[in-house]
């Protein structure tokens, strides 16, 4: 009995250190979270409750709604672009060809790379009238500038310039985790489809794609959660000087962010927040789910 | 065999579009940070300036206070990632091979937010931060990246692989279990501590949301926010943009260049575990 007490206690040292901070920066704001979107507060003044005022004024706020907009869409178009190129990028670089390291790592680069210079690149190289792309554009087709993609600087292409950024930027991550999972698909369903006479493109939909599934459906769960959370991208390809951004590319995080720290509404900010809780939430339900299907 | 062929080059053709289409904004971005404003945007391009101006260089320095934001970005990338790898690795140990009283309600906590965005809890969090006192300071940001589950899951994921019975080996052999952690432990994690090291530097070196929140003075900015700032104050100082730009990317560029291995392995377990 004794034994047991204290080595009950070793276990607590050993848990100790990092769960203290665990506890502190993490459970703590999470359980505040909840209650304090119930609540009117500048931050300085005494809270008052407000009970369901918050989530009555999500309904009627159009920014809000704009910004929830913005996000669902850059979600609708990020994750099958960077779900098919990701896979398409990991099928031909998991045959056997010269460079294949090389192609990797440089596929992976652009995700670790820092947002905000990689951004700042992206800015200039599809700056409207300046940039190398839109020059190339109007060199190769001999369409004006006027009516060439404004990118990121116009109100209809920032969503599609946000969703190819993104692409661009990620799709070397998750084509690690598809190499992982071609890895572990048995090479000897290939010898039987190859000996059926299924051609390359057969085997690629007959054989990879459903032996995917359970990869694919990760993937899948990963992109919506972190498109959800969104901000940095949004922030460094289409804000100014005061990091504000419009209509056309507020997004959810942006709206937490700027109705706290900039508006000091911390009760409201908590209501957004919740929304942004609730989509992952449901998401990740779903992701369970799913995953005890998959396993059969 | 013709088409064979045919297909090869067509890999190939694609492999190289694609890989092109990675490298070329950074090598556009070298390219551009040893030019003139007037000349980053001439058409068509040159790739490699003819006159470099290294100036751009040493300008950038005294634009901005870059060596501070690194200086400040580095600690704080040291500093979080021996604190991630020490106290996950040392709660992880307990999690995986100790038996006590809580182990599962404690464990489920750590679970249970793994899959909470923190952007949902960032406001309370600053709250919190700030009724400590912690507000402008360098201790807020340590104290938000130091303490993941991301890290107690990684390593206690890797831990549970390790067989129990070299923990009783060393137990009858009167080791303690501080001992069982230093010696045995994490001598054999090495692999899982490279990943946690490599993501957690990472993540650290390129955090934006984190220091916009908790550091607004200058002087305690970290390379991300302090490039954001530059940028915004001096926008149509593309050469010096771009250096800057540059100079914020290469000691990420070097850490996964070097571990890169570690890093591909990371994704690849932790992207499997789902």
């Amino acid at each position: 009995m004794k034994g047991n007490k204290r080595k009950t206690l070793i276990a607590y040292t050993f848990i100790a250190p990092n769960f203290i901070g665990f506890a502190v920066f993490t459970l703590v704001p999470l359980v505040f979270a909840l209650g304090l979107s119930f609540m009117k507060w500048d931050g300085a003044n005494p809270m008052q409750f407000a009970g369901l005022d918050n989530f009555a004024r999500l309904l009627k706020d159009s920014t809000f709604k704009r910004a929830l907009w913005n996000t669902v869409a850059y979600t609708a178009g990020v994750v099958p672009a960077t779900l098919v190129c990701s896979l398409l990028l990991a099928v031909l670089l998991n045959q056997k060809i010269r460079g294949r390291n090389f192609f990797r790592t440089v596929s992976f680069f652009p995700y670790v790379a820092s947002l905000v210079a990689v951004a700042a690149v992206w800015n200039f190289i599809f700056s409207p009238t300046k940039g190398p792309v839109n020059g190339l554009l109007n060199a190769i087709t001999g369409i004006p500038y006027s009516k060439l993609p404004g990118w990121s600087a116009s109100k209809d292409w920032a969503l599609p310039t946000a969703v190819i950024f993104s692409v661009w930027k990620n799709m070397g991550y998750y084509m690690v985790i598809y190499l992982a999972g071609l890895q572990g698909v048995n090479p000897e369903l290939y010898e039987a489809a190859a000996l059926d006479g299924a051609s390359g493109r057969q085997r690629f939909f007959h054989v990879t794609i459903p032996q995917l599934a359970p990869t694919s459906f990760f993937v899948l769960i990963m992109l919506v959660i972190s498109s959800f959370k969104v901000y940095d991208v949004f922030i460094n390809l289409f804000a100014g000087g005061d990091n504000q951004l419009n209509d056309a590319t507020r997004v959810l995080v942006y709206q937490i962010y700027n109705t706290a720290f900039r508006a000091l509404e911390f009760g409201y900010a908590s209501a957004i927040s919740m929304v942004l809780f609730l989509i992952v939430l449901c998401v990740t339900l779903v992701q369970f789910a799913g995953g005890r299907k998959l396993e059969g | 065999m013709a088409l064979k062929t045919v297909g090869k080059v067509a890999i190939y053709t694609l492999l190289i579009l694609i890989a092109a289409s990675m490298i070329i904004p950074f090598i556009w971005m070298i390219s551009s940070s040893l030019k003139l404003n007037k000349d980053v945007f001439s058409f068509p391009m040159q790739w490699i300036p003819e006159n470099p101006r290294w100036m751009n260089y040493s300008d950038i320095w005294t634009k901005i206070p870059l060596g501070t934001f690194i200086y400040n970005t580095a600690k704080l990338t040291v500093i979080v990632t021996i604190l991630q790898v020490l106290t996950s690795s040392f709660a992880a140990y307990a999690f995986a091979k100790l038996q006590f009283k809580g182990r599962d309600a404690l464990f489920l906590g750590y679970v249970l937010t793994i899959a909470v965005p923190w952007q949902a809890y960032m406001v309370p969090q600053f709250i919190i931060m700030r009724h400590m006192g912690l507000n402008n300071t360098h201790l807020a940001i340590i104290c938000l990246q130091a303490f993941s589950a991301f890290g107690v899951f990684l390593m206690r994921q890797f831990y549970q692989s390790i067989p129990d019975e070299l923990c009783e080996a060393a137990r009858i052999d009167g080791l303690s279990e501080y001992g069982i952690y230093a010696q045995i432990m994490l001598p054999l994690s090495k692999p899982a501590i490279s990943t946690l090291v490599i993501f957690t530097f990472v993540n650290t070196w390129n955090d934006f949301l984190g220091p916009m929140i908790y550091l607004t003075k200058t002087e305690l900015k970290t390379v991300q926010i302090g490039l954001r700032m530059f940028i915004s104050q001096y926008s149509s100082e593309y050469g010096l943009i771009m250096a800057a730009s540059v100079v914020a990317l290469l000691p990420v560029l070097v850490i996964f260049l070097s571990l890169q291995k570690y890093f591909v392995q990371g994704v690849a377990t932790s992207g499997l575990k789902g």
